[in-house]
């Protein structure tokens, strides 16, 4: 991995990048593409197959209705023109993986082509066109077994799940994009980051990266600015965080520019991205690619959606993240920053919950980009892992409403219940957050301060109320922080100061 | 009916008669099958795989279901006999292929289970054409079959085991499978009745794919009647196979009953001029043409109205068939590469995968396998794609309009099943040119997916002829009437059904040839 | 991701030659020997001229058959039915390791 790399903004100075996607979405039906086999993940080896799902001789497959209807909801909400007339095609090579010695794909008569998706970035927005959304059948599973990495490259031989193998699986191609400049690496993060946003709102897959249900092919090129031809591309496979997706655009850029700088020719080919070193590596050239083979299906029949059907599914899509976002921000009233600060934070559904349970969307805002984010960040978690949920945030925030704890109080009632303790009214009753009230206990602590305090009680009385600080914080501390810094205050002036 | 001989002669529609009159058992009938298959298909070479033991106790079985007074449907007993390229749970499948020696799925093919829930006791599995790849049988991994007329003839292909098993009373009916022209050939070729479905109408769940477009299972019997009860059971709608058409089974047998009758007043009759009509008689046999000739006169005596229809783009049918095929066996035959079951060759530890898959299917397949597969792999080549298999789907579609147009005219096409009468084994195996010229009159209707029966209609030089009636996809029935007709005058004018015979020919002669 | 099939030139009818009939062979998973790329190669060479013939058709304006019934939109409920027994699965395998399908060891990149 000696790869030479120019710095990132010197990339800039003398080549325009164009970047495009390929992202791969295991759809979450109960069953599988073509066979009723479990998609259930983490299932012991080979106990969710089938003949069909195991390429038996003689096995045909059974197209799932409901993968069918989750492709066209994602042609719809991406803007797409939903064909009426679509087919499917096999994709012949051999790979153990693939059970029937080809997989059943699209070609060129996909479900979805021709929509878009607009991507707000740093208050400029870019329109990604998507060139087609089509459906295809997942891979099963490869384990390598006596290499030192559990890597294919000298591993001594390989062991075949077939689990996976047939789970219905969404691809999602867009055009070139061009003129993200500097931005293309985050516009590439931006843009999986909102399509998988669509994907949770659409209910068509759990859409867990960490589990391999989104991943993206990344393709990067590089032309010399002012060029009309764009450059040769590269394909980045199978990226599967969204922190990754930027970073194997930022690599490729400068791997590329530095190959571009030497005179050579960047080869077409496909490339691994490695998430330790943050850099890719080559894999297969394409130029030397299996021809494929394709041709129609001769198992299945033509998928042809008429007007009602289409119609029918578009009437019942549910609000999608662009609309929700702009109706939010007018609801709670916020600027233009602070939407983007909670939707970059990943806290717009959190935010959103904790208004509904009872929270004003000031307080949600606060809670979750500040104290919750800054625990996140501590523990190394997303927000959506703390283990707190919107209800108790709403809860917490209305026990300091009511004056029953107060900030720094409530923050020791979340320590409670992030440890597991219970809800927020439970933790505070039972580690004894409240507030005090005008109790024994705070006056004998107030009059306990004025006498250990004499010669600053005597400046109070003198006239000198600013000094009355310092007995308020003689107070907070016998009473560590129980008691309301007003309420002491007030009692103190009570005592010091005539009225 | 209680001779062995008259047992294992008998049609399958008589002995479903004398089982559910309690003349027979099912026992004793399955036993005298098991016999003469012990005493004659080693000459023969029908089977690739008998369980006596298995027959028997299926046979048992219904015998005890039928003293119980269950009720039992019409082909409770009767013994039956499945291609090999039929999946059948626990019962060893092999598509006549080395790759698949010793393979036991674990499931049922639709039609072996239908067949199963009908009562039908499993035979064995017959021998085929590799992967169904052939017109003679000879192309099987395992061995020769022999036809029951001359055993130094082949009994067509590829279901080359079940013609042979039914013509020498060694099943009295088995199924087999046509992609172009599998059933009908080798029915023509043994003297039976074998018909190939409406592409759609039987469920391919669990036939071992060879072209996925074209491949449909039907009956090979000795009458029409029992084709059509036979077609009749397996036929229907099945959720698995999504080719499969939602439509309620035709009426099949009552076709063939009421053919018999010999009514064929109004019939529109076409003679299909390309299939060895005026100009176009190259590679036919005359005593082939004669007979088919006799039998379009006896059509036309009972009432029928013939006429010579052209089909001009049936002269391409053996070109666009032999690369849609293989284009599409390439793909169906990529799953066999020793991964999941079947053979794998040379794994022992110095290869990686791509030698030991390649090596594999080197020594799993046999050549006639191997050059479809190479020739399917190039016609999907890209860059070759259109002007091969794409252009040859476009000829399917010249052929459908040839067939479409016709139906304005006549209500069936007829014309020989097959240009000859069956070869001597090995005369044609190192020509694949000349094996592929068998198909020649059965491949329109394969392509265009309409239905299709051969029906004897006599012998030249002692061997069986066969008659091909086609009809519009769906109009099945039309078929089984007019076959059924035919039958009956033939077999009143000539005292006896063709099949008997055969006692005097072949196989009575050479039953003690050593295999 | 190209879509659409170059449209090259099929070499001339019968012009199938060894070279081209070992790199489909390659293509296939056939290790095919010696004697048979000669072999195959004649006879291949024959086939080809014999189908080349579809060319011959006037097929401007004809679309392509697929099916004798024409159907659209055959599908199934999304239903998880009960799948096979993992022994039966593993039953047929030329060799299984951890309950997994055992295969030697792949060559070429990580799919």
């Amino acid at each position: 991995m000696s790869d030479t790399l120019v710095d990132f903004d010197e990339v800039l100075t003398r080549y325009e990048p164009v970047i495009g996607l390929e992202t791969h979405v295991e759809l979450g039906t109960e069953s599988k593409m073509f066979c009723g086999c479990s998609t259930t993940f983490g299932a012991e080896p080979n106990t969710q197959t089938c003949p069909v799902c195991l390429g038996l001789p003689g096995s045909l497959p059974v197209v799932n209705a409901e993968a069918i209807e989750s492709t066209i909801r994602i042609g719809l909400a991406l803007g797409c023109r939903i064909a009426s007339w679509s087919r499917f095609a096999r994709k012949n090579y051999f790979y153990p993986d693939i059970p029937k010695g080809f997989q059943t794909s699209q070609y060129d008569e996909p479900l979805c082509t021709a929509g878009h998706l607009d991507i707000e970035l740093d208050g400029e927005t870019y329109r990604v066109e998507i060139e087609r959304v089509h459906i295809e059948e997942d891979t099963g599973k490869n384990l390598h077994v006596g290499g030192s990495t559990g890597r294919i490259h000298g591993a001594d031989h390989s062991l075949v799940d077939y689990n996976r193998a047939g789970i219905p699986l969404v691809e999602i191609v867009t055009r070139p994009i061009p003129g993200a400049g500097a931005k293309a690496p985050e516009l590439a993060r931006a843009y999986v980051t909102e399509l998988r946003e669509i994907l949770l709102a659409l209910g068509v897959s759990e859409v867990r990266m960490e589990q391999g249900n989104l991943r993206s092919d990344v393709n990067t090129s590089l032309a010399p600015i002012g060029s009309l031809d764009w450059g040769t591309r590269t394909e980045t496979k199978n990226v599967n965080s969204l922190r990754s997706v930027e970073r194997s655009v930022r690599f490729e850029m400068r791997r590329q520019a530095a190959v571009l700088d030497a005179g050579e020719r960047v080869v077409q080919e496909t490339r691994h991205f490695h998430e330790d070193t943050g850099s890719t590596s080559s894999g297969r050239s394409k130029e030397e690619a299996t021809d494929y083979r394709y041709f129609p299906e001769p198992d299945l029949v033509p998928i042809a959606p008429d007007e009602e059907w289409i119609e029918g599914l578009r009437a019942a899509l549910p609000e999608l993240p662009a609309a929700r976002r702009a109706r939010l921000k007018q609801e709670w009233g916020l600027s233009d920053t602070e939407m983007a600060w909670i939707v970059n934070a990943g806290a717009l559904g959190l935010v959103s919950d904790t208004v509904a349970a009872g929270a004003t969307p000031a307080d949600a805002r606060k809670w979750w980009l500040g104290e919750l984010a800054r625990r996140a960040n501590d523990s190394g978690v997303e927000l959506t892992e703390l283990p707190v949920t919107p209800q108790q945030v709403a809860e917490l925030a209305g026990l300091v409403t009511a004056g029953t704890v107060n900030d720094q109080l409530a923050r020791q009632a979340l320590d409670g219940v992030l440890a597991g303790e219970g809800g927020p009214a439970a933790v505070v009753e039972s580690r004894g957050l409240a507030v005090m009230g005008d109790s024994d206990e705070l006056v004998a602590a107030v009059e306990a301060a004025i006498e250990g305090n004499p010669d600053v009680a005597d400046k109070v009385r003198g006239g000198k109320v600013q000094a009355i600080g310092a007995l308020v914080g003689a107070v907070m501390k016998t009473t560590r922080g129980k008691a309301d810094a007003a309420t002491v205050k007030r009692m103190l002036e009570e005592r010091l100061v005539s009225s | 009916m209680t001779t062995t001989e008259n047992i294992t002669s008998s049609s399958a529609a008589d002995l479903s008669q004398a089982l559910q009159a309690g003349e027979l058992s099912s026992v004793e009938v399955t036993r005298a099958y098991l016999d003469r298959i012990a005493a004659t298909d080693g000459t023969i070479g029908a089977y690739l795989h008998v369980d006596a033991d298995a027959a028997l106790e299926a046979a048992g079985a219904v015998d005890a279901a039928r003293a119980r007074g269950e009720e039992l449907g019409p082909l409770a007993g009767v013994p039956m006999a499945l291609k090999d390229v039929v999946v059948t749970e626990g019962v060893p499948t092999t598509s006549g292929s080395k790759i698949l020696e010793g393979w036991r799925p674990p499931y049922d093919a639709t039609l072996a289970a239908r067949l199963k829930a009908a009562g039908t006791v499993l035979l064995g599995k017959t021998n085929m054409d590799e992967f169904a790849m052939g017109s003679s049988t000879e192309n099987s991994a395992y061995k020769v079959t022999r036809n029951p007329w001359d055993t130094d003839r082949i009994p067509g292909g590829s279901s080359g085991g079940s013609s042979a098993a039914v013509a020498a009373g060694l099943a009295p009916w088995a199924i087999g499978t046509d992609t172009g022209g599998s059933i009908r050939q080798p029915a023509a070729v043994t003297g039976l009745v074998g018909h190939k479905p409406t592409y759609g109408s039987v469920s391919r769940y669990g036939l071992i794919a060879f072209s996925s477009s074209l491949d449909q299972a039907g009956p090979m019997t000795r009458t029409v009647l029992d084709a059509a009860l036979l077609h009749e059971a397996v036929a229907g709608h099945d959720p698995l196979d999504s080719t499969s058409i939602d439509s309620p089974v035709p009426v099949l047998a009552e076709s063939a009953r009421r053919g018999a009758e010999g009514d064929l007043a109004g019939l529109r009759v076409g003679v299909v001029t390309e299939l060895g009509g005026d100009g176009h008689t190259d590679g036919y046999e005359p005593g082939v043409l004669a007979r088919v000739a006799e039998a379009v006169a006896l059509l036309e005596g009972m009432g029928a109205e013939v006429r010579q229809v052209s089909c001009p783009a049936f002269d391409l049918a053996l070109p666009a068939y032999y690369l849609i095929a293989p284009s599409e066996a390439s793909s169906n035959l990529a799953r066999f590469d020793g991964v999941r079951y079947g053979l794998r060759a040379g794994d022992d530890g110095s290869r990686d995968l791509d030698e030991v898959m390649a090596l594999t299917r080197e020594q799993g397949f046999g050549p006639e396998v191997k050059r479809r597969i190479i020739l399917g792999t190039y016609a999907l080549s890209s860059g070759y794609y259109d002007a091969y298999y794409g252009q040859a789907q476009k000829v399917r579609t010249l052929i459908t309009r040839d067939f479409t147009s016709a139906w304005d005219d006549v209500d069936v096409l007829v014309s020989p099943t097959s240009p000859t009468v069956a070869w001597t084994l090995g005369s044609r195996v190192d020509d694949p040119i000349a094996m592929y010229a068998a198909d020649l009159c059965t491949l329109p209707a394969s392509l265009a997916g309409v239905p299709a029966i051969s029906v004897p209609c006599g012998l030249s030089d002692g061997l069986p002829v066969g008659f091909q009636i086609m009809a519009p996809a769906l109009a099945d029935d039309r078929c089984y009437r007019v076959a059924a007709a035919l039958e009956a005058a033939q077999d009143a004018a000539r005292g006896h059904a063709l099949l008997a015979g055969i006692a005097t020919t072949g196989i009575a002669t050479k039953e003690n040839a050593p295999s | 991701m190209e879509f659409h099939r170059s449209m090259s030139t099929p070499s001339p009818k019968g012009q199938l030659t060894r070279d081209e009939v070992a790199h489909l062979a390659h293509l296939s998973r056939l290790a095919v020997s010696d004697e048979e790329l000669d072999l195959f190669a004649g006879q291949l060479a024959a086939v080809l001229d014999a189908v080349a013939q579809v060319g011959k058709a006037d097929v401007a304006d004809v679309t392509p058959t697929t099916h004798a019934v024409p159907m659209t939109n055959v599908m199934r409920p999304d239903v998880a039915r009960p799948s096979l027994p993992r022994d039966v699965v593993l039953a047929g395998a030329p060799a299984a390791e951890d309950d997994r399908f055992r295969v030697p060891r792949i060559l070429g990149e990580e799919a």
